[in-house]
């Protein structure tokens, strides 16, 4: 692409991040000049901000741009992608309305920094370069890291904030110096150059070490093993409204990085970099169904349900294949609606004395409330990936690209440990069903977690009926990524 | 009505009917006697239409019937719905066990039936779907589907140890059915597409129909099941409750035979008859090995479970006999094992809900104060042992007769287990029924009330009928067979022709002696 430093840019392309980034710079000084401006305000801002973005998007045309030099990239992928994010962001943000409230932590900072993080998860999606993917990546993380410590007068909260800070800068300067020998190596920060040197010149060991070491930054932000250990601390340190957000857009961004580090700048080395997420993906799943087993916190489970769920994402990445790409990004969506409604249940475990976390809290609760049990039990199944639930559908994708790509042993050793997952989910079930019931949690639960539980709960149990539109959907993301 | 959709409705009428329940509001004991009713009408309407496709069924042919196919999944991926001589009977199966589980849990169940009749009903659509799929993702939408409402109805209304066995239900399925979803996935990329009438006609590779062949064995072994994986069966059954026995005896066990015969037999029949000695030798292990175990139970249920696997066995053997007879004969035999196990599990909890225990020493002399009882418990007995006249008679007798015309030793080992039945059940209905009413707290029991005789009837009608005069059953699979028989040896045959004998084959051929 011709350009000559002096020319402007074209800035439409990017007209979501820029509308993003200005509305959350406003609603910040907003939150900052009014006194006693609490999250609520804020809150319902930054969904209007949201909603604003989500209709620029929509009304974006699908076709291919690039802008700013080649290193922001707008396609119909980063569409699919962005839009993904910007759902799971704003039910994060409805989903702690009522949180924030009773536990003391109802500051107008909240929701705009989940605006920033998914300003820069979006920069990560659209990012065509090494810098602009890491400006997007340090956006979002540095965000993340303030929300996971935001209920400051809690120790836990604290520690989890500070654990994930240290252990993220790490992943960071992994990634950064994966990234210098990259540059080092080819002489180019942009993928699409990249792409072009490999494959005229090939892999040679330098450019394999940096995409180990920018692989084991991804796999950081993934949650993926062995680079995993943070997750569940964070989760079960941090407030749940902000557990339930780093379960959901997080992953998307950054699963939507490793795709487009993968496939565009690397494709001519696919055959190295498959070994490395085969073997994280297995690690993965077999790490997150086992290590779920003797969890009694059910964020920590979540974690581990999450740690597994990005290798069976991950199954996809393996089968490098368009039909793979599809699963991922199939997987990916219902990953994130199911994981809602899971933590629209958590969210409502709350009594009399506060919200309590442990599985064995949810005794009985088909009595108590039969509809929400019934829901969180669907999900249970679903996560379990039975069918004829969605989550069945996020698996079979993945593992008929894998079957396709010829990876048997990966896809094996897959569906194995996704019967050992089953064991955990069920184990939730019987608490809800067989077992005796415990003291109830105070009723009615909100409306807004009900609305979204609600939602979940029915795409969860009637996507079978109609697939369609988001399996087509997918598979126009994956013509864009793929040139 | 267009014959275009009448599966459809048969298949989603039970869901309807759930939905109905899931809608009624009012005081507990309104809504449990609403649902009853509900159930009761849902599942009697949906065995009335579905006798519709036997009336309509034309026996002369081996193609699909009642066929319907629209857009599912996108691409290849179809919803695709159709019955054959093989699958229709077992429809009508389903539907004829289904409101006589409704009837026996009438007064049994007494908390959440709400919930309860809700989980029937949504098993009777997912299996009526499994033996109507025609297209492979949709079979195992259904067939996995069915274990969600069975693990509850074991886990909530089953008994001691019901988390134990739902657990143990639910993971030995699954684990088996994932490896079966590997090998649908590979067959969709090796042919392109998971329709099943066009996965009959293809030819696929010999080495990879080894794989295939043993991915849905997993399956349909654990589902069957078949000796060693059959030791969730026992627990499963005794856990959980009556209505929820007859169901898996009756039905859930069927759908491993009958995939055996939608799929490995017609799509692998070189690795069939490759490792046709393989499930030889299990069938007769679990004849006789069951049979041994099922004489020195104390409990009634888990007996009864033990006779399954032992039938089963018989039916593995005949399908894998790859004749007219062994096929005919598994079909029917599991027909027939759906009613008479169906009605044990039924007359087991008759007793049940008098006493709740199912301690054999418990009982004695039964015949004294129920008469009625005993002799309905005594033909359904006499059904299991196989006695000339019953319908268990027939489909022992066809399979045997089947299996000798292939390999002898198979044969007169699985006669055995003949004998043993008769050890069995005999020592089982004398511990139960005969002898001097002892026992002060059987003194009050009661006969067969009005709603049990209802319930019972139509099975005990059903297995002295097709005892007798089992042609109806023998036309209607009669085409659908002797087509997959022929299609099956002309592959064997072209392969063995080419001459192609892997090393299984040749091991096969040792164990086998020819």
């Amino acid at each position: 692409m011709d350009y000559a430093a002096s020319d402007v840019p074209a800035f439409l392309p990017a007209l979501p991040e820029i509308i993003l980034a200005l509305g959350a710079m406003a609603l910040l000084m907003y939150g900052v000049f009014r006194k006693e401006c609490d999250a609520r305000e804020t809150s319902f801002g930054v969904l209007g901000l949201f909603a604003l973005v989500g209709a620029v998007l929509i009304t974006e045309p699908n076709a291919t741009v690039h802008t700013f030099g080649d290193t922001f990239v707008v396609s119909g992928f980063t569409k699919f992608m962005k839009l993904l994010i910007l759902l799971a962001a704003a039910a994060a943000i409805v989903m702690s309305l009522t949180y924030i409230r009773r536990e003391k932590m109802d500051r107008f900072e909240f929701p705009v920094l989940i605006a920033l993080a998914t300003l820069g998860m979006f920069m990560m999606v659209s990012a065509n370069g090494l810098i602009s993917l890491y400006m997007g990546l340090e956006l979002q993380s540095l965000s993340l890291y303030v929300i996971a410590a935001f209920n400051r007068d809690s120790g836990r909260a604290t520690e989890a904030g500070l654990k994930y800070f240290v252990l993220g800068a790490l992943a960071s300067g992994m990634l950064l110096y994966g990234a210098s020998l990259i540059y080092g190596f080819t002489g180019t920060v942009e993928f699409p150059a990249i792409a072009a040197v490999l494959e005229t010149e090939g892999a040679n060991i330098g450019t394999i070490f940096g995409i180990v070491f920018v692989l084991a930054g991804l796999a950081f932000k993934i949650s993926a093993v062995p680079f995993h250990m943070w997750t569940p601390d964070v989760y079960e340190g941090a407030p749940t409204p902000v557990t339930a957000f780093f379960a959901g857009a997080p992953k998307v961004a950054a699963m939507a990085l490793v795709l487009r580090v993968l496939f565009g700048a690397f494709p001519a080395m696919e055959a190295e970099w498959q070994q490395i997420v085969i073997f994280i993906s297995i690690a993965s799943m077999v790490l997150g169904a086992f290590a779920a087993i003797g969890q009694s916190n059910i964020k920590r489970l979540m974690a581990y349900s999450s740690i597994s769920h990005m290798g069976f994402a991950l199954v996809g990445v393996a089968a490098g294949t368009p039909e793979g790409i599809r699963g991922v990004l199939i997987y990916l969506v219902i990953y994130v609606v199911m994981n809602a409604g899971v933590f629209c249940c958590i969210l409502a475990m709350q009594r009399k004395e506060g919200y309590v976390e442990t599985i064995g809290d949810l005794s009985g609760l088909s009595r108590n409330q039969p509809m929400v049990a019934f829901l969180l039990a669907m999900l249970m199944f679903s996560l379990a990936g039975v069918p004829p639930l969605a989550g069945f559908f996020g698996k079979f994708y993945v593992f008929m690209a894998a079957i396709e790509a010829g990876l048997y042993p990966l896809a094996v050793i897959g569906v194995l440990s996704s019967v050992v997952g089953a064991y955990y989910y069920l184990r939730i079930v019987k608490i809800m069903y067989f077992d005796e019931p415990a003291e109830p949690f105070e009723q009615p639960m909100p409306g807004e977690l009900a609305a979204i539980l609600g939602v979940s709960g029915v795409f969860t149990m009637l996507f079978f009926v109609y697939p369609a539109p988001l399996i087509l959907g997918a598979q126009a993301a994956v013509g864009a990524l793929l040139p | 009505m267009t014959d275009g959709n009448i599966l459809s409705l048969i298949t989603f009428l039970p869901a309807i009917g759930a939905l109905i329940i899931l809608v009624t509001r009012g005081d507990e004991a309104t809504v449990a006697r609403n649902a009853r009713y509900v159930a009761l009408w849902t599942t009697s309407i949906t065995f009335f239409v579905s006798l519709y496709i036997w009336w309509q069924f034309d026996p002369t042919t081996s193609d699909f019937q009642f066929v319907q196919q629209t857009e599912w999944l996108g691409g290849a991926i179809t919803y695709h719905m159709g019955v054959d001589g093989i699958s229709m009977l077992f429809v009508i199966l389903t539907t004829f066990l289904m409101p006589a589980c409704i009837l026996a849990s009438w007064t049994s169940i007494e908390k959440r039936v709400k919930e309860y009749m809700i989980a029937f009903l949504v098993l009777e659509t997912l299996m009526i779907g499994v033996f109507c799929a025609l297209d492979l993702v949709l079979f195992y939408l259904f067939f996995e589907g069915g274990l969600i409402p069975m693990f509850l109805i074991i886990g909530v209304w089953g008994g001691a140890r019901r988390i134990y066995a739902s657990f143990k239900f639910f993971l030995y399925t699954f684990a088996g059915s994932v490896l079966m979803l590997l090998a649908i996935m590979a067959m969709y990329w090796d042919a392109g597409t998971t329709s099943i009438p066009v996965l009959l006609e293809h030819d696929f590779p010999v080495d990879m129909q080894l794989w295939l062949w043993l991915a849905f064995f997993a399956s349909f072994a654990v589902k069957m099941p078949m000796w060693p994986v059959h030791t969730w069966l026992p627990d499963a059954h005794v856990e959980a409750p009556t209505a929820g026995s007859v169901i898996l005896a009756g039905i859930l066990l069927k759908m491993g035979g009958y995939g055996f015969l939608r799929f490995s037999l017609p799509m692998f029949p070189v690795a069939s008859a490759d490792l046709a000695w393989l499930v030889f030798g299990l069938s007769v292990i679990a004849i006789v090995y069951a049979s041994l175990v099922a004489l020195v139970q104390e409990d009634m249920k888990k007996l009864i479970a033990y006779s399954s696997v032992a039938h089963m066995g018989f039916v593995t053997m005949g399908i894998f006999a790859a004749n007219t007879q062994g096929v005919q004969g598994g079909i029917f035999q599991m027909l027939s094992h759906g009613w008479v196990s169906g009605a044990l599990f039924l007359c087991v909890g008759v007793v049940y809900d008098r006493m709740h225990t199912r301690e054999i020493a418990a009982y004695g002399g039964l015949v004294n104060r129920m008469p009625l009882y005993a002799m309905a418990f005594m033909v359904f007995t006499m059904a299991n042992v196989g006695l000339p006249g019953t319908s268990g008679f027939v489909g022992e007798f066809l399979t045997i007769v089947g299996t000798f015309k292939v390999n002898t030793w198979v044969a007169a080992i699985a006669a055995t287990g003949v004998i043993l039945a008769a050890g069995y059940a005999l020592y089982l209905y004398r511990r139960i029924v005969f002898g001097a009413l002892e026992k002060d707290t059987l003194k009050s029991m009661m006969d067969l009330n009005r709603r049990e005789v209802i319930t019972l009837a139509p099975l005990l009608a059903a297995t002295l009928f097709f005892g007798v005069y089992p042609a109806p059953i023998m036309d209607v699979t009669a085409a659908s067979v002797d087509n997959l028989i022929a299609n099956y040896t002309a592959a064997v045959e072209a392969h063995r022709l080419a001459g192609e004998t892997g090393l299984i084959g040749q091991v096969a051929s040792l164990f086998a002696g020819n």
